[in-house]
């Protein structure tokens, strides 16, 4: 495979959740395109404000939990209804209040491994994965924004310099070419 | 009338050594990594070295147990489960605060819960651990556990029973810690990504590294996991209330008199939300005190909890009086001999210990000075974990030892082995709560840091805003 072309980030750094997100508002209304901001908690409604789309998540959960109950519910009836019959305590052998916890307990462990799992993937984490950095102090107090300067063609360095200094920047915007 | 609400006192206090200046995000991650990135102290290595010993005499016990079998325990023919099967209940009690933090708590948005729940959480893992080592030993031969699992087998396929609360239990509890690690794992990615960018040594650099899988706190990552971190909390809430309502069947359901109790579930998660605080406050008020964390688990976190000490305390007191009157009420002689063996037989002590424990003692916490007395709060927090040990004790073994024929009639007494193994699951636990404490941050530093944003000015100023108009409409 070839190298892969590099591409070269503006990194605004921000010292405040509220300028941060009305630099958001500005930057984005200027038509300014925003690869990502990396922040040291989850900022409600930062998504929203980078016109991402809303997260799926919760309904890979629920897919991955009927699967469960349905895997519980088979797996409870093949067993002791078909597999091995027996009558235990003069119950049916297919007794479905009996079989109420183990078909929770299912749903909820494939729910959560399922949803974590989905979480994982779709983020690229994993063990050994190597973080992309813009600054290392987006894990500490600082709102970090990246703004790809590669898809930014009509507007020149210099000027989303200038918006940004204009928009609450706490230091002067560096390059980091990735 | 004028009425003005008080102002919430602070979640996160002003620093310790600098009162004028208020915690900052930066202050967040400074005291938090400090202990992970400082050199082990000779108070740490103490108390590792302490639990490493205890859970070596443990695991000699343990050894005995499996070698040479159950029968270096003090069970008889009448009392087949003693302290084996007190020991699982009391560590699986233990083990629900961990969970009722971090996901009940979030779902009603009680946001002092950003401080304790990582400690919490890692509480409940390693104590869930022990409850589940007391199932491994009880089982006489650990090299067979697999037979609790459905799994296909040479004997024509005979299948588990799964009608039988044994097995949900099976389920339930490892599903219960399965979800209960995703849920404290995931919620320690961020902070580990804190450490990583932190480190100096190449070391830790690599191994943090890691264990923090990659995080880079994009905004795409932290929306999805804003939405783990609630599907999550959804689900382990009835799992959390599931675990010891099974745990509680594996006597409800049977027809002991002194189990057959339909108020064993409810009384049970209670009982098991009420030892759990109080060992989430004895490990807490430890860890602040060593790693000087008084600025994020302040006073009101600590009264919030002996609130729901209290609470959860005098539920289990009227459970307690409630099954007393229903075995009167019944008019079935068995039921209340059972009772009243309890309470005057040859184990009365336990009985009053555990009455005392458990229903006088959290009633301290109607006074707020108690609540907010760090010394009353730790002795407090330690009687009621005696009590509920001595609560599973007197279900079990009273209940067992008075069997329907007067010849069976025995006492069960532990022996050196009984003790041993009990010894195991602390050393076990200590040892791991102290690498968690050393390894890994104690407190989830996003979490707080949220809360600081959110707390900080803006909040001052609105309240500054708030009681100047009602000073103003008051004119």
């Amino acid at each position: 495979m070839g190298k892969k072309e590099k591409q070269e980030f503006l990194v605004g750094v921000f010292d405040n959740e509220g300028k941060l997100i009305s630099a958001i508002d500005t930057l984005r209304a200027k038509g300014l395109k925003i690869h990502d901001v990396y922040t040291p908690y989850p900022v409600h409604d930062l998504d929203v404000h980078l016109g991402f789309k809303r997260t799926r998540l919760a309904r890979a959960a629920f897919l991955f939990g009927i699967t469960g109950t349905t895997l519980a519910i088979t797996m409870q009836s093949y067993m002791l209804g078909f597999a091995w019959p027996m009558i235990i305590g003069g119950k049916d052998h297919i007794a479905v209040p009996d079989f109420v916890p183990v078909t929770f307990e299912l749903t909820v462990l494939c729910a959560s491994l399922g949803m974590v799992a989905t979480f994982l993937i779709s983020n690229g984490l994993g063990p050994g994965k190597k973080a992309l950095m813009f600054d290392p102090r987006s894990t500490d107090d600082k709102y970090v924004m990246a703004i790809d300067l590669g898809k930014n063609s009509k507007f020149t360095k210099e000027e989303i310099e200038k918006m940004l200094l204009d928009n609450g920047v706490s230091e002067q915007p560096k390059t980091k070419e990735v | 009338m004028q009425m003005t609400s008080p102002v919430r006192e602070p979640l996160v206090l002003r620093q310790i050594h600098d009162k004028n200046r208020k915690t900052t995000m930066h202050d967040v991650t400074n005291d938090i990594c400090r202990q992970v990135e400082a050199a082990p102290n000779v108070r740490w290595l103490a108390a590792l070295g302490i639990s490493l010993i205890v859970l070596a005499y443990g695991s000699y016990t343990l050894y005995r147990t499996w070698f040479f079998g159950i029968g270096e325990w003090g069970l008889n023919k009448t009392v087949g489960w003693a302290w084996d099967i007190t020991n699982f209940v009391w560590w699986v009690g233990i083990g629900h605060a961990g969970t009722l933090i971090s996901a009940v708590l979030l779902l009603f948005r009680q946001k002092w819960r950003a401080s304790i729940n990582r400690s919490a959480e890692a509480m409940t893992i390693f104590a869930v651990l022990c409850a589940g080592s007391f199932i491994l030993m009880h089982m006489g031969r650990p090299w067979l556990a697999h037979w609790a699992l459905p799994l296909p087998n040479t004997y024509g396929s005979l299948w588990v029973n799964f009608n039988s609360p044994l097995v949900w239990d099976v389920f339930a509890i490892s599903t219960y810690l399965t979800v209960s690690a995703v849920f404290w794992y995931v919620g320690l990615i961020p902070d580990l990504a804190t450490i990583r960018e932190r480190a100096t040594n190449p070391i830790s650099k690599f191994v943090y590294g890691i264990l923090s899988f990659g995080w880079d706190g994009s905004t795409k990552t932290w929306a999805r996991y804003e939405m783990v971190a609630l599907v999550l909390a959804g689900l382990s809430t009835p799992l959390v209330l599931s675990v010891h309502t099974i745990v509680s069947f594996d006597f409800a359901t049977s027809v002991i008199p002194g189990w057959h109790t339909t108020i064993f579930p409810p009384y049970f998660v209670a009982g098991a939300i009420f030892s759990g605080f109080a060992m989430v406050l004895t490990l807490m008020l430890i860890t602040r005190y060593v790693f000087k964390l008084e600025p994020y688990i302040t006073l009101t976190h600590i009264e919030s909890m002996n609130k729901i000490i209290l609470v959860t305390g005098s539920i289990v007191g009227i459970a307690y009086i409630t099954e007393f009157f229903i075995a009167w009420y019944s008019g079935v002689p068995y039921e209340q001999y059972a009772f009243i063996n309890r309470m005057f037989g040859p184990y009365w002590w336990a009985y009053w210990a555990m009455m005392s424990c458990n229903v006088i003692s959290p009633q301290f916490f109607w006074f707020k000075a108690m609540r907010r007395n760090i010394y009353a709060t730790f002795a407090l927090s330690i009687v009621v974990n005696i009590g509920m040990w001595f609560e599973r004790f007197v279900i079990i073994v009273t209940s067992l030892h008075r069997d329907y024929l007067p010849s069976s009639w025995v006492m069960f007494w532990p022996t050196y082995v009984d003790i041993g193994d009990y010894l195991f699951s602390f050393g076990f636990f200590f040892t791991c709560f102290f690498l968690f404490a050393k390894f890994l941050p104690v407190i989830n530093m996003a979490e707080v840091k949220t809360i600081l944003a959110s707390s900080d000015e803006d909040a001052s100023t609105y309240y500054a805003e708030e009681e100047k108009q009602s000073k103003e409409s008051a004119h």
